[in-house]
């Protein structure tokens, strides 16, 4: 086993060992089942996932800073990391370990909403091409933003202020896509160029994309890039402490 | 096989470590001895590569801290001040993950765990959660964890602080044991230890090594007291030549 696996191994029987993964779990499913069931899914008349698919960003940017909030501000702030960083591990290696097992736990999340999918099918005769590449970009999506709730852990020693701070990044990165959003920048022709970029910087725009079925290239590399800059931030970020 | 080349860390206007210089070899305990604030974490952080020196390096284990500074992991076992845990495992679970990061393959690391948990007297606690141990278990925890790929080099920042003294006494027989055919630094306030488990004892203040000699040289220079040469040495003028302390 390698370190990094081995990293990875005890980051995510932690979740487990304390209540964060299972409270996180029912409040998602909970969420996520209000979401996909308040009202609409059974009056639209059309089996599909949309309204579902449609919370998932707004939740995970509060849920993703709340897995990523212990990864780094914890261990320095019981000293753990002077432990984890004299074994034979390299920072990178950690990161990528720590970060690995925060993604599995949204990937047992996802998961566990099929349920959903079954009832869907129950109800009508749904096309699994959207809801397939809904669950994709739910998943890409959830590793960007522990990337960036991972990126804040490493900057402070307090885990209140790692996801307070990383869950209103989260927030802004969804906004920047909603459409009152884009309209408004429109409208200005001092800002009207800025509106197709801020479009591209939205998750809920790459999000939302997928999970119409648009499977393009750049709607899966974006939350990809996003995740590769945080995570490179975060190794830099620990490095440098090394040498503050 | 650590030889610490003119090492210097600061701190904003503190100077934790200021050119310090020394050498261990195999079959040695060194002891680190100074005042609160003196720099001897510091230069146990930099030598297990947690902090990067500001200048100067040092080789440990044939391998250079600043160059490759995994080999240097690898070849040493290190027990931080304070001795920090991940306090929601287990004592075995945590052992376990140990040995996977420095891996060490299931069967070896069962025998490994085996071997740790008897010398450090650990156990009947192999399946508490870390986190309910007292505190001088919680240090054994801490030894154990460092000695589990039996490392040639040991770096040991108070390792008896907080056990009782039939622990004490054991670990420093350990340690005394162990150094035989190991290369150790142990740091600790408690200058009878010096006496009873180091081969050559080095002190220092405000980041400067001040001695650097057996604990019997010492002793003589201090009227044949450690404590008194400790004293005289860290306070500078303000003991008396000849006063005891
Ligand atoms: N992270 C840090 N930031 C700022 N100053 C630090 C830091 N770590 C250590 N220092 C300072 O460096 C100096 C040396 O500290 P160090 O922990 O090495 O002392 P020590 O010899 O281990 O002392 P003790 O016997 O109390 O354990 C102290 O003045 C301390 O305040
Ligand atoms: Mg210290």
């Amino acid at each position: 086993m390698t370190a990094m696996q081995a990293v990875m191994r005890r980051e995510f029987r932690s979740y487990f060992g304390t209540p964060l993964a299972y409270v996180f779990l029912c409040v998602f499913l909970w969420a996520a089942a209000f979401g996909a069931f308040k009202d609409q899914l059974f009056e639209m008349r059309d089996a599909n996932l949309r309204v579902f698919f449609s919370y998932l960003p707004w939740l995970f940017a509060f849920l993703a800073p709340a897995i990523a909030m212990r990864t780094w501000a914890e261990e320095r702030r019981t000293g753990t990391v002077e432990l984890l960083l004299t074994l034979p591990v390299t920072v990178r290696q950690a990161v990528l370990g720590k970060f690995f097992a925060g993604w599995a736990v949204f990937a047992i999340a996802l998961l566990l909403t099929t349920p959903i999918v079954f009832s869907v099918e129950y109800l009508g005769d749904p096309d699994y091409g959207p809801i397939f590449a809904g669950y994709l970009g739910a998943l890409l999506m959830s590793g960007a933003y522990l990337a960036i709730g991972t990126f804040f852990s490493a900057l402070t020693k307090n885990q209140v202020i790692a996801f307070i701070v990383a869950a209103v990044v989260c927030l802004i990165l969804v906004f920047l896509g909603q459409p009152s959003m884009i309209a408004t920048l429109d409208e200005f022709p001092l800002t009207s160029w800025l509106a197709p970029f801020v479009e591209q910087m939205s998750f809920a725009v790459h999000f939302d994309l997928l999970q119409r079925g648009v499977i393009e290239l750049r709607n899966i590399v974006f939350p990809l890039v996003v995740i590769a800059a945080f995570l490179i931030c975060s190794v830099v970020i620990l490095n440098e402490q090394k040498a503050r | 096989m650590i030889q610490v080349d003119k090492i210097t860390k600061r701190f904003g206007p503190i100077t934790a470590a200021d050119q310090i210089e020394f050498e261990v070899q195999r079959g040695e305990v060194l002891g680190f001895l100074g005042p609160n604030g003196a720099g001897k974490s510091t230069t146990m952080k930099i030598l297990t590569c947690f902090l990067a020196p500001d200048s100067g390096t040092a080789r440990v284990g044939g391998h250079d801290i600043l160059q490759d500074p995994i080999a240097v992991r690898r070849a040493v076992g290190y027990v931080p001040e304070n001795a920090p845990l991940y306090d929601d495992m287990t004592v075995a679970s945590f052992l376990g993950f140990v040995c996977e990061v420095r891996g060490i393959p299931g069967t070896e690391a069962r025998a490994a765990i085996d071997r740790v948990l008897s010398q450090c007297a650990l156990q009947g606690v192999e399946h508490q959660t870390i986190d309910t141990l007292s505190k001088g278990y919680k240090r054994r925890v801490g030894l154990a964890q460092a000695f589990l790929h039996d490392p040639d080099i040991l770096i040991l920042d108070e390792p008896t602080d907080g056990l009782d003294p039939n622990q004490k006494h054991d670990v420093r027989e350990l340690i005394r044991g162990m150094g035989q055919d190991k290369c150790i630094i142990i740091s600790t306030h408690i200058l009878e230890e010096v006496d009873a488990v180091c081969s050559r004892a080095i002190i220092i203040a405000q980041g400067r090594v001040l001695a650097d000699a057996t604990p019997a040289e010492l002793k003589a220079k201090g009227d044949g007291k450690l404590e008194t040469f400790f004293r005289r040495i860290t306070l500078g003028d303000l003991v008396p030549a000849g006063g005891a302390a």
